[in-house]
């Protein structure tokens, strides 16, 4: 769907994972923008009627972008710079408190 | 449409103006329904969503009779939406919890319903200690003392409600004109010529129900709509797992799931704004109640214009000067949506008012001479 106006972020250079997948992503990437290069779209799952949304206004405002990093639920991919060995699942539903 | 125009012109988009828009619709009347839009104060958009009766109305049995019977009618409110538009509104009639930090609070409240029962109010409420309400709520923090308890209060999505009965009412084939401002509105020989951009539009009758917008024009009707802002401020979390189905006087969880913090009761004119000193309060007595909420992530935080009566009392009135013109307010359109449908739509329609709202003229502001 998106394409790097550069080159593919280089194998061997820094990665994380999404859904245990390895993402490969150049450093400054924001972890939605990496997502959606590497192919991903959809990565949560509406809490109100559990439709597949995808990263929409890519500044903060829509919280379509909702994944889990490191175990922390409910965070926004778009606002979240991509780190090396980041571990990334799909946001199902709404958060649940502890 | 007949050739002088709508049987009805409503003047005011919000939760008052499309209830009764789409009550008198429903009665069969032609209508047609005119909003400003977002450069307005418009209290339908930024308000709290509950239909709270526990305490409304004590010591003014008027109101008290009206808002208990808008509660009943509740029911059949949110079920003829939903079923006319499809549409869920996020009515949960879970009841509602006014919460108490002391024992003289828990006081306060039993003289409510005693006052409530003086006046005829049949309204069920039961006072619930510490213990009690652990069972219904079983992450209350330590500072709860107890609280009051009403099965008849619940919440709603005030959004869904405005657009479903938006909705509705163009389904009815009545007409919804957003971005539409009236700017005059001029009595003629067989009813009103509202003017608006967009040209005139006419009406064997009108009502003006443009909240804060209405003190303005009130008077080209001979009517008087004497209306001042009060400032509500609102914190909204992240969604969250459904945890807490109740109204509450301080806090509630949308149908979404994100949970609301309100609201604030401030005197501060047209001013829409925050301030971060008043979301502290707001959250702090959230977490008072609800501890467990403390690492939820605020996403949102507005103020918005509660529309206010010298008395807080309702006001609804029909000109003696030019007779089928009518206005109406009130602090509560979410509670009283539903007799705005039901009664005050179908009866404007027909150039009446109902008995039980009588009392609710703005003559009762007018300074007696000795
Ligand atoms: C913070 C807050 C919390 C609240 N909580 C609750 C609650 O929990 N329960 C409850 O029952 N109520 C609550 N309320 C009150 C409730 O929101 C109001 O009673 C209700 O929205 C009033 O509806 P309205 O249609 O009169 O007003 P508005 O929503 O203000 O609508 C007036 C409309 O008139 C239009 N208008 C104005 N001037 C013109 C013009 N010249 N031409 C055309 N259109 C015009 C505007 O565009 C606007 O849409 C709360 C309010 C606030 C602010
Ligand atoms: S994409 Fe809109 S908040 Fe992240």
């Amino acid at each position: 769907m998106f394409r790097r106006i550069e080159p593919s972020a280089p194998e061997g250079g820094p990665a994380l994972t999404f859904e245990g997948r390895e993402i490969v992503f150049y450093p400054g990437d924001s972890l939605a923008a990496a997502l959606l290069a590497a192919g991903i779209g959809a990565l949560r799952q509406s809490p109100v009627d559990a439709s597949p949304r995808a990263p929409y206004c890519m500044m903060g405002v829509c919280f379509e972008c909702l994944v889990e990093i490191d175990g922390r639920q409910n965070q926004q991919a778009c606002l979240t710079p991509a780190h090396d060995g980041m571990v990334v699942r799909r946001q199902i539903g709404a958060r649940q408190l502890p | 449409m007949t050739g002088s125009g709508y049987d009805l012109v409503v003047v005011g988009g919000g939760l008052i103006g499309a209830a009764i828009a789409w009550g008198a619709s429903r009665a069969g009347a032609s209508v047609a329904l005119l909003d400003e839009g977002d450069v307005a104060h418009r209290a339908s958009r930024g308000n709290f969503g509950l239909i709270w009766l526990q305490g409304k109305g004590v010591g003014k049995p008027a109101y008290m009779h009206w808002s208990l019977r808008a509660g009943r009618l509740w029911k059949n409110l949110a079920e003829e939406l939903g079923a006319a538009t499809g549409l869920d509104i996020g009515w949960r009639p879970a009841g509602g919890l006014h919460f108490c930090f002391s024992e003289a609070e828990l006081e306060k409240r039993r003289d409510i319903l005693a006052r409530t029962h003086a006046d005829g109010g049949e309204i069920s409420m039961q006072f619930l200690d510490r213990t009690a309400l652990r069972d219904l709520v079983p992450g209350i923090g330590p500072d709860v003392a107890g609280a009051s308890f009403s099965p008849e209060d619940s919440h709603v999505s005030p959004l869904y409600l405005l657009r479903a009965l938006q909705r509705a009412l163009q389904d009815g084939g009545g007409s919804y004109r957003p971005g539409t401002t009236v700017t005059d509105i001029r009595p003629e020989a067989s009813g009103f010529a509202v003017a608006t951009p967009a040209g005139p539009v006419r009406g064997r009758r009108i009502v003006l129900a443009a909240g804060l917008g209405s003190a303005r024009l009130a008077p080209q009707l001979g009517l008087s709509m004497p209306v001042e802002p009060e400032r509500g401020q609102i914190v909204v979390t992240e969604r969250v797992r459904p945890c807490f189905p109740y109204a509450a006087n301080c806090l509630r969880q949308t149908a979404e799931g994100s949970f609301l913090f309100g609201s604030s009761h401030e005197e501060v004119g047209f001013d829409e704004g925050t301030q971060v000193a008043t979301a502290a309060d707001l959250c702090a007595t959230a977490l008072r109640v609800l501890p467990g909420l403390d690492s939820a992530g605020v996403v949102r935080f507005w103020g918005s214009l509660r529309v206010m009566t010298p008395d807080g009392l309702p006001i609804y009135e029909e000109s003696s000067r030019y007779p089928g013109a009518f206005a109406a307010t009130c602090h509560s359109g979410v509670t009283l949506a539903s007799v705005h449908a039901f009664d005050i739509g179908p009866a404007v329609a027909a150039g009446t008012l109902p008995a039980a709202v009588a009392s609710f003229g703005s003559g009762r502001f007018d300074v007696q001479a000795d």
